[in-house]
C-alpha cells in the first residue's frame, strides 16, 4: 500500500530491535499477522485450492467431461477420490473445474468491489464539495438499478468464453456502493482529526493522507467488507447458475455442482458434501485470514503472544 | 462517629489477562460541612476510591472493604437500595456538564424529577418551584425562563450549575464532585468553586471532591488526601500539606506545578518516570522507582501511614529528608532559566500577523439560504513573533485564539488582514513555496492521543515529514533516532505504536515530529493541558530547553496563565476575537492594564492555601 519495502527494512525482522532501520509498518504488520495461526494455515490452505484446481486437473485419470458408465453414482473409491455422479463424471473432476470458476469470481469480485468503494467512499469523504456531490449521485444511481435483472439480461447473450470475465466484472460493479457510504462516512469524521490536520501541515500531500492514514483506519470495515464479499459472490454467482444465467453446462462451477447435489443430498451425499465442503472451506479461510488481516493492523487488538501462566 | 467512613476499600477490575487494582486499602473520613480532596494523577484511583462511595463502578469491578453513611454500610446494597441512597443523601457532580444531562429535557424538568424521584409526596407544581429556587440558587439569572431552556442552549459554566443544583436538589448530607471544574475555563472555573461553597453552606453538606488541580484543592479544600498508586501516601489539612509536605511524591507534585510568580523560562520539578502499571505492582513502596530519595529499605515493604504531626500521616520512611527542603533540592534540579545573559539585540521577525479578521457567516432556512449575519470569531488581530522568543495568546474557549492559530498554519490568504511568514507574504505564495515553508511552521497539538495516527508505528510517525519531502530511507533512520533522542526518549521505542505510551510520551512523539523538519516556528496549540502536572512539568522544561537550544521561536496558545508565564517572553491576551491586551511577559503579569485581564489573572486558583 505504501512505499515498496526495501531489503533493510526486511531484513530488521530477523533481528530484532537493535538491527540499523527502523521496522516499517509493513513489517510489523506482517510479524503480527505470521503469530497468527488460524490466519497463516488459512493463507496457506487457500493458495493450495488455488494452485491446487489449477495444476491438478491435467494430472488426473479423468477430465470432468469424462463420463465412466462402470462407475455410476458410486461413493468414494480408490479410482475415483470423491465418487461419482450419476452421468458417472468423476466429482474429484468436477470440484477442481468448479473451484477455478468460483474461486476466481470470489476473490476478484471481492477484491474489485472493495477497492472501488474505498476509493470513491475516501475520495467523497476527504475532499467533499463537488467530487463528495458528483460520486454520492453515482452511488444513489446504481442502488436503484436492479443488478440482479441486468446480470441476467447481460450474461446468456456472451459467449463462455469470456462469461466469467463479465460475471466478475458486473459483480463488482454491482457491489461495491454500500460500503462506499459507510467508508465516505467514516473518512468524513477521520478527515477531522488531528493526526490528519498533522500531517496535512507537514505538507504531505492528499493522495497520501488518504493512502496511509485514512485507510488503514477504516481497514477493519473494508478487511471484513471483503471477506464478505467473497462468500456473497460466489453464493450470487450459483444463484445465477442456478436460474441458468451464470455458468452454463457442461461448464460447471461450485454453484452448479451443489445445485445438481442438493436432489440426492440424503441418499447420494458424496454428490453433494464435496463441492459444498470446499465453497464452506473457502468461506471460512477468507474469513479466518480477513480477520489476522485486521487484529495485524489494529494495534490496540488483544496481543496474540498468550502470556498465561 | 463521622458522616461518611470508608475503611479498607479496595477496587480490582478484573480484565481478561489481568486484574487492574485500582484502589488498595484506602481509609478516609468526611465529617459534616468538611470538604475534603482526594488528589491525584491520573491511574492514582482516586475517581475509584470516590464512586465506589456511591455505588457507579461498573459492575465487574471488585468492591471490598466498607462504606459506611451515618454508620450504615453502603457496599453489598442492590442497586435499587443504592438508587434511594444516591441524590437523596449523596449528590454527585461529574465533570463533564454536557453528558451529565439529558439533551432532550429542559434543565428545569431534569431538577424537577431529581425532587420527585425521592419524594413521592411532592406534586410537579411544587418541584417545579423548587427547581426555580434551585436555580437561583446556583446563580443562574432569570430562573424561570432558564428552567424552561435545554441544555445546549446553556453555557458550560451553567450547565455546571444546573448539574450542581441536580445534586443538592434533595438536600444532601455528602456531596461527590469529580473532577467539577476541569472542563471549564478558568474565570468559570471560579465562579463554580463559589456555587460549590455555597451549596456546602446551604445544605451543610460534607464534600468528596476529586481533583488533578492542586490550585482547587488549595482554594476549596479543608482536607487532602493525596493518592499514588490505588493508595493514600500522605493525608494532611490542606495548609499543613502545602507548608509541610513529608512525602516525596507530594513534594514532587507540589514542585511541578507551574506558578503565576515565576519568572519566564524559570525551569519546573517533573517527577521522572511514570505511575507503575497497577496490574503488576513492584514490591516495596510503589513510588519508589521515581523517587529521589529511595534507599533499599523502601524496595523491601510498601510503608504504611505513619503519623508526621497532628492528623497529618504520610506512608513513607524517609520523611525526615524531606522536611524542609525544597522539591528541586529533594528532585536535584535547577529550576533557574538557562541562558539569563540572553543578548538584547532585537532578534528578527519570524511571523508578522496584521489585521487578521475571520468571520462566519450564520445562514437561515434550507431552501433559500440567506445570510442574517456574521460571527467575527478573529476581529483585527495583529502581532508579532521573534526568533527565538515566545509569543502567548491567552483566552477562554471561544475567544477565537486556535481559529488564529490555524488560520496561521493553512498558509492560504486570509479573509482580511495579512500574514507575514519569515518574510513572505501567504497571500503571494506558489503552492511549491507553500510546501517549502511548512517545514519552517510546526504544529504541537493538544491532544496526544489523537494527534498520532494510532496504526502507525512511531517510527513510520516521525518519518512521514520527512519522507514527504524527500529525504531517502538513511537520512530518514538516522533523522528518527536523533529526534528521538532529542526529545528524551529511547531509539528502541521507535518500533512500538503510539498506544503503547504514556500520554507524556505521546506528547513527546508529537514533539519530535514536529520538529523533524528543522522548523524554525513551532505552534503549540495547548500543547500541556491534557497532561498530568508531574508529566507537564516534564514536557514544558523539554520545550524550553528545545528554546535555548535551536532559538525555536514558539507561537504558543493556551488557557492556562500559569503554563504561559513560564514559557511566554510575550502575551496577548484575546477575548472574543480581538486582543485587549499585548506586551511582555512580566508586564502582563504584573500590572495588567486592561479589565478582563485582570479578571483572568484573579481567577487562577494558586497551590497556596488562605492567600486572600
Amino acid at each position: 500500500m505504501t512505499e515498496p519495502v526495501t531489503t533493510e527494512t526486511a531484513t530488521t525482522a530477523r533481528s530484532g530491535l537493535d538491527t540499523h532501520g527502523f521496522a516499517s509498518r509493513r513489517t510489523l504488520v506482517w510479524r503480527r499477522f505470521l503469530r497468527n495461526k488460524p490466519a497463516v494455515v488459512s493463507l496457506v490452505l487457500l493458495v493450495l485450492f488455488f494452485v491446487g484446481c489449477y495444476a491438478l486437473p491435467p494430472l488426473l485419470p479423468y477430465s470432468y467431461t469424462d463420463l465412466d458408465y462402470y462407475a455410476l453414482q458410486q461413493p468414494p473409491s480408490v479410482d475415483h477420490w470423491f465418487g461419482t455422479n450419476a452421468l458417472g463424471q468423476d466429482l474429484l473432476a468436477l470440484t477442481l473445474r468448479g473451484m477455478q470458476k468460483s474461486m476466481l469470481i470470489g476473490v476478484c469480485v471481492a477484491l474489485i468491489a472493495t477497492v472501488l468503494a474505498a476509493t470513491v467512499g475516501a475520495i467523497a469523504g476527504y475532499f467533499g464539495g463537488w467530487r463528495d456531490r458528483r460520486l454520492m449521485w453515482l452511488v444513489d444511481l446504481l442502488l436503484v438499478v436492479p443488478s440482479f435483472i441486468v446480470i441476467a439480461i447481460v450474461t446468456p447473450r456472451l459467449g463462455s468464453s469470456d462469461r466469467v470475465f463479465w460475471l466478475i466484472l458486473l459483480f463488482s460493479v454491482f457491489g461495491w456502493m454500500i460500503s462506499s457510504r459507510i467508508v465516505r462516512g467514516m473518512t468524513m469524521s477521520l478527515r477531522e482529526r488531528e493526526f490528519v490536520v498533522a500531517a496535512r501541515y507537514m505538507g504531505v500531500p492528499n493522495w497520501r493522507i488518504i493512502v496511509r492514514h485514512i485507510l488503514p483506519n477504516v481497514a477493519s470495515l473494508l478487511i471484513i467488507d471483503t471477506t464478505l464479499n467473497v462468500g456473497t459472490a460466489i453464493i450470487g454467482e450459483t444463484g445465477l447458475s442456478f436460474l441458468g444465467f451464470g455458468i452454463q453446462p457442461p461448464d460447471v462451477s461450485l454453484g452448479t455442482l451443489i445445485a445438481d447435489g442438493t436432489n440426492s443430498a440424503t441418499t447420494f451425499p458424496w454428490v453433494f458434501l464435496f463441492p459444498a465442503g470446499v465453497l464452506v472451506l473457502i468461506v471460512l479461510c477468507t474469513n479466518l485470514i480477513g480477520d489476522g488481516i485486521r487484529d495485524a493492523l489494529d494495534p490496540s487488538a488483544r496481543p496474540l503472544r498468550r502470556k498465561r501462566r | 462517629m463521622s458522616l461518611l467512613d470508608v475503611a479498607d476499600l479496595s477496587v480490582t477490575f478484573p480484565t481478561e489477562t489481568e486484574r487492574v487494582a485500582a484502589v488498595r486499602g484506602l481509609n478516609y473520613h468526611v465529617d459534616a460541612g468538611e470538604v475534603v480532596a482526594l488528589v491525584g494523577e491520573s491511574g492514582a484511583g482516586k475517581s475509584a476510591g470516590a464512586m465506589a462511595v456511591v455505588g457507579l463502578l461498573p459492575e465487574y469491578a471488585e468492591v471490598t472493604g466498607s462504606v459506611r453513611l451515618h454508620g450504615d454500610e453502603l457496599l453489598g446494597l442492590s442497586d435499587q437500595k443504592m438508587s434511594r441512597v444516591r441524590g437523596k443523601a449523596i449528590g454527585t457532580v461529574f465533570q463533564d456538564p454536557m453528558s451529565a444531562l439529558t439533551p432532550v429535557y429542559t434543565v428545569g424538568d431534569q431538577i424537577a424529577e431529581a425532587i420527585e424521584v425521592h419524594n413521592g409526596s411532592t406534586t410537579r407544581r411544587a418541584a417545579r418551584s423548587r427547581a426555580i429556587e434551585l436555580l437561583d440558587l446556583v446563580g443562574i439569572a432569570q430562573p424561570e425562563q432558564r428552567a424552561r431552556a435545554f441544555p445546549h442552549e446553556l453555557s458550560g459554566g451553567e450547565r455546571q450549575r444546573v448539574v450542581i443544583a441536580i445534586a443538592i436538589a434533595n438536600d444532601p448530607d455528602l456531596l461527590i464532585c469529580d473532577e467539577p471544574t476541569t472542563a471549564l475555563d478558568v474565570t468559570v472555573q471560579a465562579q463554580i468553586l463559589d456555587v460549590l461553597k455555597t451549596a456546602r453552606d446551604v445544605t451543610g453538606a460534607g464534600v468528596l471532591i476529586i481533583t488533578h488541580d492542586l490550585g482547587v484543592v488549595a482554594e476549596f479544600a479543608d482536607r487532602a488526601i493525596v493518592m499514588y498508586a490505588g493508595r493514600a501516601v500522605e493525608v494532611a489539612s490542606v495548609a499543613q500539606l502545602y507548608r509541610d509536605r513529608r512525602m516525596p511524591y507530594t513534594a514532587g507534585l507540589l514542585g511541578s506545578v507551574p506558578r503565576l510568580d515565576a519568572p519566564q523560562g524559570a525551569r519546573l520539578v517533573p517527577i521522572a518516570g511514570a505511575p507503575p502499571s497497577l496490574a503488576a505492582l513492584p514490591p516495596g513502596c510503589t513510588f519508589a522507582p521515581r523517587c529521589p530519595l529511595a534507599i533499599d529499605d523502601c524496595r523491601l515493604a510498601e510503608p504504611d501511614l505513619i503519623t508526621v504531626g497532628t492528623n497529618h500521616t504520610a506512608a513513607c520512611i524517609r520523611t525526615e529528608q524531606v522536611t524542609g527542603r525544597s522539591a528541586a533540592e529533594i528532585y536535584g534540579v535547577s529550576t533557574t532559566p538557562n541562558g539569563g545573559d540572553r543578548k538584547e539585540t532585537d532578534p528578527p521577525v519570524v511571523l508578522r500577523v496584521e489585521n487578521l479578521t475571520k468571520t462566519y457567516k450564520l445562514t437561515k432556512g434550507v431552501v433559500l439560504r440567506r445570510t442574517v449575519g456574521e460571527v467575527r470569531a478573529v476581529d483585527g488581530v495583529s502581532f508579532e513573533l521573534a526568533q527565538g522568543r515566545t509569543l502567548a495568546i491567552v483566552g477562554e474557549s471561544g475567544s477565537g485564539k486556535s481559529t488564529t492559530l490555524h488560520q496561521i498554519l493553512d498558509l492560504t490568504a486570509p479573509q482580511a488582514g495579512s500574514i507575514e511568514v519569515l518574510g513572505a507574504d501567504v497571500a503571494t505564495l506558489s503552492s511549491r513555496a507553500r510546501r517549502a515553508l511548512r517545514g519552517d511552521m510546526q504544529v504541537v497539538f493538544q491532544d496526544p492521543v489523537a494527534s498520532l495516527d494510532p496504526r502507525l508505528p512511531v517510527s513510520e510517525v516521525l518519518a512521514e515529514p520527512l519522507s514527504a519531502n524527500g529525504f531517502d530511507k538513511r537520512r530518514i533512520d538516522d533523522r528518527v533516532s536523533e529526534l528521538l533522542q532529542i526529545v528524551g526518549m529511547r531509539r528502541a521505542d521507535a518500533n512500538r505504536y503510539p498506544a503503547e505510551f504514556s500520554g507524556g510520551q505521546k506528547q513527546r512523539i508529537g514533539i519530535a515530529r514536529a520538529l523533524a523538519l528543522q522548523p524554525k516556528i513551532l505552534a503549540l496549540d495547548e500543547p500541556v493541558s491534557a497532561l498530568d502536572v508531574s508529566i507537564q512539568a516534564g514536557i514544558i522544561n523539554l520545550l524550553l530547553d528545545l528554546q535555548d537550544r535551536f532559538g525555536l521561536a514558539y507561537l504558543f496558545v493556551s488557557h492556562d496563565l500559569s503554563v504561559v508565564k513560564h514559557l511566554a517572553h510575550r502575551v496577548a491576551v484575546m477575548f472574543k476575537g480581538k486582543i485587549v491586551e499585548q506586551g511582555d511577559g512580566d508586564q502582563v503579569f504584573t500590572d495588567p492594564r486592561d479589565e478582563y485581564t485582570r479578571k483572568l489573572l484573579a481567577a487562577v486558583p494558586q497551590p497556596e492555601p488562605n492567600r486572600g
